[in-house]
């Protein structure tokens, strides 16, 4: 029988889970009853019995690592946890969330653990036991896996399924002893990007990506980045958008040649950036080919403005591509924005 | 007293972007129809860390960089012609499999052997970067089972910056959720650095570097290590490329107004 173990981790506010975790206990209580296996949540934070109240109801055992030394997310304090949680529930299943501080180590701790790591996993489904669908260079392929070899860890993709909501009784929690090695990293804090103001927001149910169109000479045979800068933050203030952008566009920023203000390659989408979650998309000034493209896979709605009616967009990649000047449509939508509030 | 460091950098080859892939069932598991006919590029987070490891070399005089790549020889000869006219750096390639449908536990234990094995490597002053994740198997997991094969374990993924202080130690930047930056400082050497895209704009091709390095190259591939990677029990049901083509609407010669309601009535729906 097989024994899952989701592992889950705090939030910033130290108390409360992620709702990716949230979202991988989902998996896990679904898994376990498909696979008619058992499951254990383990929780890792500086306050982990109190983030476990979030549990309520679920027929688990809880395990808990907690302590000031696990507030932060750090490499050899996480795998020191991890690999207690997994040892203390003798998992051969293990989920967690694919977030940043988990991602960090997950490979780690399976290689101590003599097991093996499937990351980015987008759903999970019951054959002939367990297998996992997840995409190949860059979401460009897909394909579902599966793993003979146990302990098999999977970290699941954020967003691929409803969170976890607890109700009735809180379940016992037992507390793990983890014995740390010598801390030779100390995590200092959180920066914020050092442009000014935030334009990457992952709950956005808009994500509007710029392209390197914005800070090319216009028709008056002018750059207009000023002009740019002002609709393009118009737009993501009007409709609390997340921003995003071409890889040619963030790479001026190093290569001296006229940028917009606030972008950095935190905001790239694409084959070397990010692939958000989004249910619309709007482009802008970019030609839609196909490796910026593949960092809206998981765009539901997209449409484009393009110049150029024979663009990336208009080849199946976008649902409408607007042959228009987006320096034009863009100061008529914001002024509609506007006069709407 | 002087920071020296002695950075290795594990880049694999990937196929362009440009390039239509089509998954094709093999003998011994999936791969690209063409695979070897595809032109390819350095992996490109992989060629951010090379291009970020050069340039934290050239600020701490006695430092190194070794490139270490898996995959077939003709391939890495193919994408040195261009690498190797960027930054400095000693090749030491490893014969074996292209492609992202390899077992990255496999991958890991092939790199770290090899990197286990390079001469006058000093592992106290090691940096171990690569990318945090491949554009073609894209786990995100192989850089950190590499470190923990070599004993290194302090380790910082989506990199975008570090900066050395004059006691060795520094301050690491990884990318966290919400466009954010996570600050960290490492007392020092060893550790693992997986990189995003950095800071760094690609180098331009510099004849005497590709000269310098070429001399390298060429003996480095000879004596490349062939190896076999073991697929440790990972099966693929199904292999596919997305079947999503959308059917585009294309609107030309409407006046902006008008484009502009329809994208305000879209976003408000």
């Amino acid at each position: 029988m097989e024994k899952i173990l989701v592992l889950t981790h705090v939030d910033e506010s130290g108390a409360e889970l992620t709702r990716a975790s949230l979202e991988a206990v989902a998996a896990g209580v679904e898994m376990a009853e498909a696979l008619s296996a058992s499951l254990a949540i383990g929780v890792v934070g500086a306050q982990g019995a109190s983030a476990a109240q979030q549990l309520g109801g679920i027929k688990a055992r809880v395990l808990t690592v907690s302590g000031e030394e696990f507030s932060c997310a750090r490499y050899a304090s996480d795998t020191a946890a991890c690999e207690a949680l997994v040892k203390a529930a003798e998992a051969t299943l293990v989920f967690a969330p694919a977030s940043s501080r988990f991602a960090r180590v997950m490979p780690g701790v399976a290689y101590r653990l003599g097991g093996f790591v499937e990351t980015h996993i987008t759903a999970l489904a019951k054959s002939d036991g367990l297998e996992a669908t997840r995409w190949f260079y860059r979401q460009r392929i897909e394909a579902v896996v599966k793993r003979e070899t146990r302990p098999w860890f999977l970290l699941l993709e954020a967003g691929t399924r409803a969170a976890f909501v607890g109700s009735g009784a809180v379940p016992e929690v037992e507390t793990m002893a983890v014995t740390l090695p010598a801390l030779r990293t100390k995590v200092i804090g959180v920066r914020a990007p050092k442009q000014g103001e935030q334009t990457i927001r992952p709950d956005a149910k808009i994500l509007f990506v710029a392209g390197a169109g914005w800070t090319k000479k216009q028709a008056d045979g002018q750059v207009h980045s000023a002009e740019a800068e002002t609709l393009i933050l118009g737009f993501l203030k009007a409709v609390d958008a997340s921003l995003g952008s071409s890889k040619s566009l963030v790479d001026q920023s190093g290569e001296n040649q006229t940028v917009l203000k606030f972008m950095t390659h935190m905001n790239q989408i694409g084959q070397t950036g990010a692939t958000p979650r989004h249910p619309k998309g709007l482009s802008t000034c970019c030609h839609g080919e196909e490796p910026h493209v593949v960092g809206w896979r998981f765009i539901n709605e997209r449409r484009a403005i393009s110049l150029d009616p024979n663009c990336g967009w208009a080849r199946g990649k976008a649902d409408v591509l607007y042959v228009a000047d987006a320096f034009g449509v863009m100061a008529k939508v914001n002024a509609l924005l506007t006069a709407g509030k | 007293m002087a920071n020296i460091f002695h950075v290795v950098v594990c880049a694999s080859t990937v196929p362009d972007p440009l390039q239509t892939l089509e998954p094709v069932a093999g003998a011994s598991g999936p791969g690209l129809k063409n695979e070897m006919m595809l032109p390819a590029v350095l992996d490109p987070w992989a060629a951010s860390a090379l291009y970020e490891a050069a340039n934290l070399v050239a600020k701490h005089p006695g430092s190194k960089v070794w490139l270490v790549s898996l995959g077939p020889k003709a391939k890495v000869q193919q994408v040195m012609m261009t690498v190797a006219q960027k930054v400095p750096f000693e090749l030491v390639a490893v014969d074996g499999p292209l492609g992202g449908f390899t077992d990255a536990h496999s991958t890991a234990a092939a790199l770290a052997e090899t990197i286990a094995a390079i001469p006058g490597l000093d592992r106290e002053r090691l940096l171990l970067f690569g990318g945090w994740e491949s554009a073609s198997r894209g786990a995100g997991a192989t850089m950190q089972m590499v470190g923990e094969r070599l004993g290194v374990t302090d380790q910082f993924q989506g990199v975008d910056q570090i900066a050395v202080n004059d006691d060795g130690s520094f301050e690491v930047l990884e990318r966290v959720e919400g466009g954010k930056h996570q600050a960290s400082l490492c007392a020092g050497a060893p550790a693992v650095l997986g990189w995003a895209t950095g800071n760094l704009a690609e180098p331009r091709n510099n004849p005497q570097v590709g000269m310098a390095n070429m001399r390298g190259v060429m003996p480095a591939l000879q004596k490349a290590k062939s190896v076999k990677l073991d697929a440790n029990g990972l099966s693929y049901v199904s292999v596919s490329l997305p079947k999503q083509q959308r059917v585009t609407r294309v609107v030309r010669d409407v006046p902006e107004d008008e484009i502009a309601r329809e994208i305000v009535q879209w976003i408000a729906e």
